[in-house]
């Protein structure tokens, strides 16, 4: 089983980093804060003013360690790629797949009542730590709704159909997400979803944390050898990581929005850790961010049995897993795309 | 796993020196220093094989020592810090 490697995030302003070796160096205003060996790290993830010398994106590009950098907000602005690697056949194969309607609408459907599934595991998930909560109905409602609707999804692959479906249960999951917050209610609501900009301090850490995964995923779609950007559930789009953005619909509601909810009523975030700007957009101070991306780290290295598989795993490698399921799933190996449950 | 890896290299001559130079570079690029001739490597079983012959073909077995000690998966509970020189786990959160 791969083994599941570190991730290093740099969010230091001002920071550079360089091959020593076959180690990363990181230097802060000319003092080495670290130095680590590459094989220990599975990607490199930069926020803000932080410079890379060329050497160590070429052994980033040769030791298949995903280097991207972000906007000190988390916005995406680019990845170092090395030469195109993986399998060309794969990516033809895959290439076929998205251009044909039959499995377009049946990959969908499968991701989509995969995402589904574990939104209705995290509504009672809540209900079970929660009972008698404020809005217990309407959470017994939502679960009730998008059973209805997987029930509803058992034969149909029309990919419109298909995303119908996926708006709606969307819909009916974020109506009752409200209610998972029990916590800071005062400083931590949701009405609806909102982004670029993200405009209350829910929908800055879920963005945030969007963001984290996506990089996440596309990474692990780019390690089996597929191409992150041809997507069946959302449409081609230049510069959208279409694939990446299709597996992370049933990733979500477990490894960003469990997160962002127990983060919340655990207090380990603060409404004061988030600032509003002007154009009503809002971000997240250092401390917060530093306290998020402690956290998701710390989530991925929880252990859960694969449902598919029947193994134990890291959460943290539940993308690279499901990755190597779709690349199956493209060669032919597979009848179905399996996405994954969380139990 | 983690290895531990001590040496003692003889540093009268330039040669011995050099080796010395060689052997931290090589043990470097594998894990961390955590005090002057001890390193910290955490790497899998076949990475371990390629550093320890880099190694072996450094030294002069004549003069020069290399210890491995083997922690496993579960070395953190075997490992104690006190005083300074801290060191970074290559399995936590890496923040910089």
């Amino acid at each position: 089983m791969k083994r599941l490697l570190n991730t290093l995030y740099v969010t230091s302003q001002g920071a550079y980093l360089s091959k020593e070796g076959d180690t990363v160096h990181v230097k802060v205003e000319n003092e080495t804060k670290l130095r680590i060996p590459i094989h220990n790290l599975g990607s490199i993830v930069c926020f803000g003013q932080v410079s890379c010398s060329p050497f160590i994106m070429g052994l980033c590009g040769e030791r298949n360690v995903s280097l991207a950098f972000f906007t000190e907000n988390g916005r995406f602005m680019a990845r170092v790629e090395g030469p195109v690697s993986g399998n060309v056949l794969l990516r033809r194969a895959q290439y076929r797949k998205a251009d044909d309607q039959q499995t377009t609408g049946e990959l969908a459907r499968s991701i989509v009542v995969g995402k589904i599934a574990n939104s209705r595991i995290v509504l009672m998930r809540a209900l079970r730590d929660y009972p008698g909560c404020a809005g217990v109905e309407v959470i017994e409602g939502a679960i009730k709704k998008l059973a209805r609707i997987m029930e509803d999804m058992k034969h149909i692959y029309s990919i419109d159909w298909v995303r119908g479906k996926e708006g709606e249960a969307a819909r009916i999951y974020f109506e009752a997400f409200d209610y998972l917050i029990t916590g800071q209610k005062d400083e931590f609501y949701f009405k609806e979803r909102t982004r670029r900009p993200p405009l209350d301090n829910m929908n800055a850490l879920l963005s945030f944390l969007y963001t984290l995964l996506t990089h996440d995923v596309a990474s692990a779609l780019e390690g089996v050898g597929l191409d992150p950007a041809v997507g069946f559930l959302h449409r081609d789009r230049p510069g959208r990581p279409g694939l990446a953005l299709d597996l992370m619909e049933e990733l979500r509601p477990i490894l960003a929005d469990r997160l962002a909810l127990t983060l919340v009523n655990r207090r380990q975030v603060k409404g004061k850790g988030f600032i509003k700007r002007e154009t009503g957009a809002v971000v997240m101070d250092d401390a917060t961010r530093k306290e998020v991306l402690n956290a998701y780290q710390i989530r991925k290295r929880d252990e859960i049995t694969h449902a598919f598989l029947d193994e134990k795993i890291s959460l943290g490698l539940v993308p690279h897993v499901q990755a190597m399921l779709l690349a199956r799933y493209f060669r032919g190996d597979l009848d179905g795309y399996p996405p994954f449950r969380w139990r | 796993m983690m290895v531990l890896i001590t040496y003692d290299v003889n540093t009268v001559t330039a040669a011995g020196r050099k080796r010395l130079r060689n052997v931290a570079k090589q043990c470097e690029n594998y894990g961390q220093r955590v005090q002057n001739s001890v390193f910290e490597c955490l790497v899998e079983p076949a990475q371990f094989v390629v550093l320890k012959n880099q190694l072996e073909n450094i030294i002069d077995k004549e003069l020069d020592s290399l210890r491995f000690y083997f922690l496993g998966a579960n070395w953190k509970r075997r490992v104690e810090h006190i005083g300074a020189k801290i060191s970074y786990d290559p399995e936590g959160f890496l923040n910089v």
